[in-house]
């Protein structure tokens, strides 16, 4: 018994769907805010395993990627957030589903 | 990877880490659902660990456990108690529908899919390796990602600004 | 290599610790070692720990009653001496209360985790050369890590008291820490910049080998550093999310007994973990220009950072406390500025040393004369520059907050 590529990738698809339920379902913006992440580590997870499993030893593309990813979340959620809060400063509410401004 | 250590690391990681995911979506306290978010980005950091990539598991603690979570904490309170229930909209069936087929579509092909292998080296520190790169092969990517932080943190200054 | 003496010999204690796991790894399973190695810094290292918050819990008080021109604690014992004990026995004999409307599991666990990352950092600090309980690679990265998950059991304790007083006093941490992060992390960067790694044992080699310390090439960036880390650790001059005088206890109105023992614990923890880190980057950690042949080595970063240490608890005899807005205006205002300019050049220096291929005996001093007098010219400068200079931020008579542009509540425009 030993830890494989296989291994990893079945926890990256895991927290994936997780995260994009999350996303889908919640009615909350900063929840939905909270599966995006959950989604990015999913990936950033399946990328590290990949630069393990896969690339050469001396080959980091995969931890650079990475860190561009998480340079990359950490603006998203910081403008996330910034929506989410001129949002509710307008509505008084960050419940998605009372969001309906641009329905019809 | 076949001693027992890392064996023990790597189930123990995957089970905090996917169990705390796990209760995000259950628990209905939105602050409660933060922290297990948390909790998950730290197993997350503890399995990169386990990969070996050092710089990245470190980085991963402080931008999302010590950075993103914050901010997110920090939304959360700036809104009021009515706003704080983690509860689903009325697309939570074709969300778990939906969440269901991608999960496992994606884990169907990592499991058949014959991934080309390579002999896996000792652990090598990665921390100056990742930084000649940064700026040796992806030097564009990254100068383009500062200017996004950039463009970013100005974007979220004038939104939230009160006048 | 770690091993270069006999077991016997006190100068480094990692001797009789490798010696153990030597003899472990040779009779024993494979995982013995790790284990047992683990076991035994662990230990060591909360024991050191206990051990000086006992004597400095004392010796805090008793100093701070000679700046303000009292005696201090002084019936428990020979010069009060046990005060420290009695206070642990009534921290654990008082009743633990866990007010009504509170979130029950956050409330019990927030103060367990708030000693977690203090105790965390001594993990990467080295006491010795060998005595050093987890050598990492990014060991800066590290500290910078943990230093910045200290805000969640924070935020944690705040929120789930389910009282104002302490959502309020999480609110102002959780501020003061993001923003004090940025100078802190900028202000290390000069260190990892100048000796080229990230590695704690590394960064006091580099001191060793060129016959300095960092607090001489770095002048300005201790000076944040100190700063930066005051806050962090929350002590008087800066304890905005405790001020007694404003929000009660801040984080910590509702704990009580051993729980609000542990946030006690963790100030003085953290206090701690602050005086190890500038003793270890700045001041040369375990080496003192040869001495460390003749002293243990680990003697030596325990005067470092006990002497630090009473740096905190003299700012906190003499210092005010500062108004949030203040400390707030004055991390992103003056210490990031100055921060960046530090980096810049920082960088400049190392890049012509590196590039000219110049004798180290050669530059380090010039650059060590350069950057005091930048340090000196940019703070007077900054100073200036914000109006400190002006008249009338020199004040000839007692004057209102709302005077000087404060907000006060009920009367804002």
């Amino acid at each position: 018994m030993s830890v494989e590529l296989s291994h990893y990738l079945m926890v990256g698809a895991i927290l994936f769907s997780i995260g994009l339920y999350v996303a889908l379902a919640k009615r909350n913006a900063v929840g939905i805010l909270m599966g995006i992440e959950l989604m990015f580590n999913a990936v950033n997870l399946t990328l590290i395993a990949f630069s393990r499993f896969v690339s050469p030893p001396t080959d980091v593309s995969g931890h650079v990627f990475v860190v561009f990813v998480i340079t990359v979340a950490a603006a998203e959620a910081a403008l996330a957030l910034a929506l989410a809060m001129v949002i509710y400063r307008n509505r008084e509410t960050i419940d998605i589903d009372k969001i309906n401004l641009m329905r019809w | 990877m076949e001693d027992v250590g890392s064996i023990v690391a790597f189930w123990v990681l995957s089970v905090v880490t996917v169990g705390a995911a796990l209760m995000v979506v259950a628990v209905r306290n939105l602050i409660h659902a933060v922290l297990f978010l948390i909790l998950s980005f730290i197993g997350v950091a503890g399995l990169y660990i386990t990969l070996s990539a050092d710089f990245v598991a470190i980085t991963q603690i402080l931008i999302y456990a010590g950075a993103i979570s914050v901010l997110i904490l920090f939304a959360v309170m700036l809104t009021p108690r009515a706003a704080r229930d983690n509860a689903e909209t009325f697309l939570q069936l074709p969300g778990l529908v939906l969440a269901a087929l991608v999960g496992v579509t994606v884990g169907a092909i990592a499991l058949v899919t014959d991934w080309n292998e390579a002999t896996r080296g000792p652990f090598s520190e990665t921390a100056a390796a990742i930084g000649e790169a940064l700026l040796d092969k992806y030097v564009l990517p990254f100068e383009i990602a500062s200017v996004i932080l950039l463009a970013a943190m100005v974007g979220a200054i004038v939104l939230v600004r009160e006048d | 290599m770690i091993f270069l003496a006999e077991w016997w010999d006190v100068r480094d204690l990692g001797n009789a610790v490798g010696e153990l796991l030597e003899w472990l790894g040779d009779h024993g399973p494979d995982w013995l070692p790790y284990t047992a190695s683990a076991l035994v810094g662990a230990i060591t290292i909360v024991v050191f720990l206990l051990v000086s918050l006992l004597v400095f819990a004392w010796l805090e008080r008793r100093l701070i009653g000679r700046i303000q021109a009292r005696r201090g604690p002084n019936r428990v014992g020979p010069w009060g001496a046990f005060q420290s004990i009695a206070d642990a026995i009534k921290f654990v004999t008082k009743e633990a209360i866990t007010s009504a409307n509170a979130d029950r599991w956050v409330f019990w666990l927030a103060p367990i985790l708030v000693v977690v990352p203090a105790l965390v950092v001594f993990a990467v600090m080295p006491f010795n050369e060998g005595m050093i309980l987890a050598d990492l690679n990014v060991g800066v990265l590290f500290l910078v890590a943990v230093g910045s998950v200290t805000a969640i059991p924070i935020f944690m304790a705040g929120w789930s008291s389910n009282n104002k007083f302490s959502l309020m006093g999480a609110m102002r941490e959780v501020a003061m820490l993001i923003s004090y992060e940025i100078p802190l992390v900028l202000a290390l960067l000069g260190v990892v910049i100048f000796t080229n790694t990230m590695r704690m044992n590394g960064i006091v080699g580099w001191q060793d080998e060129h016959n300095t310390w960092l607090i001489f090439l770095q002048p300005l960036a201790v000076l944040i550093y100190f700063i930066a880390g005051a806050v962090e650790i929350n002590r008087t001059p800066t304890d905005i999310a405790e001020a007694e005088s404003e929000i009660v206890a801040g984080y910590h109105t509702e704990y009580s007994g051993v729980k609000f023992g542990m946030f006690w614990l963790a100030e003085y923890f953290a206090g701690f973990a602050i005086a190890a880190i500038i003793a270890t980057l700045y001041l040369g950690g375990w080496t003192l220009w040869g001495l460390e042949e003749w002293v243990p080595g680990w003697m030596i970063f325990l005067v470092k950072l006990y002497g630090l240490f009473w740096f905190f608890i003299w700012m906190r005899g003499t210092l005010p406390r500062l108004r949030i807005d203040q400390l707030m205006g004055f991390a992103w205002k003056a210490l990031l500025p100055l921060a960046l300019i530090n980096i810049f050049f920082a960088g400049l220096e190392v890049l012509l040393w590196q590039e000219n291929d110049l004798a180290a005996e050669a530059v380090l001093p010039g650059f060590a004369i350069a950057n005091l007098v930048l340090a000196v010219v940019l703070i007077v400068a900054w100073a200036q520059l914000l109006g400190r200079g002006r008249p009338q931020y020199r004040p000839t008579r007692a004057r209102l907050v709302k005077e000087l542009g404060a907000v006060v509540y009920g009367e804002e425009a």
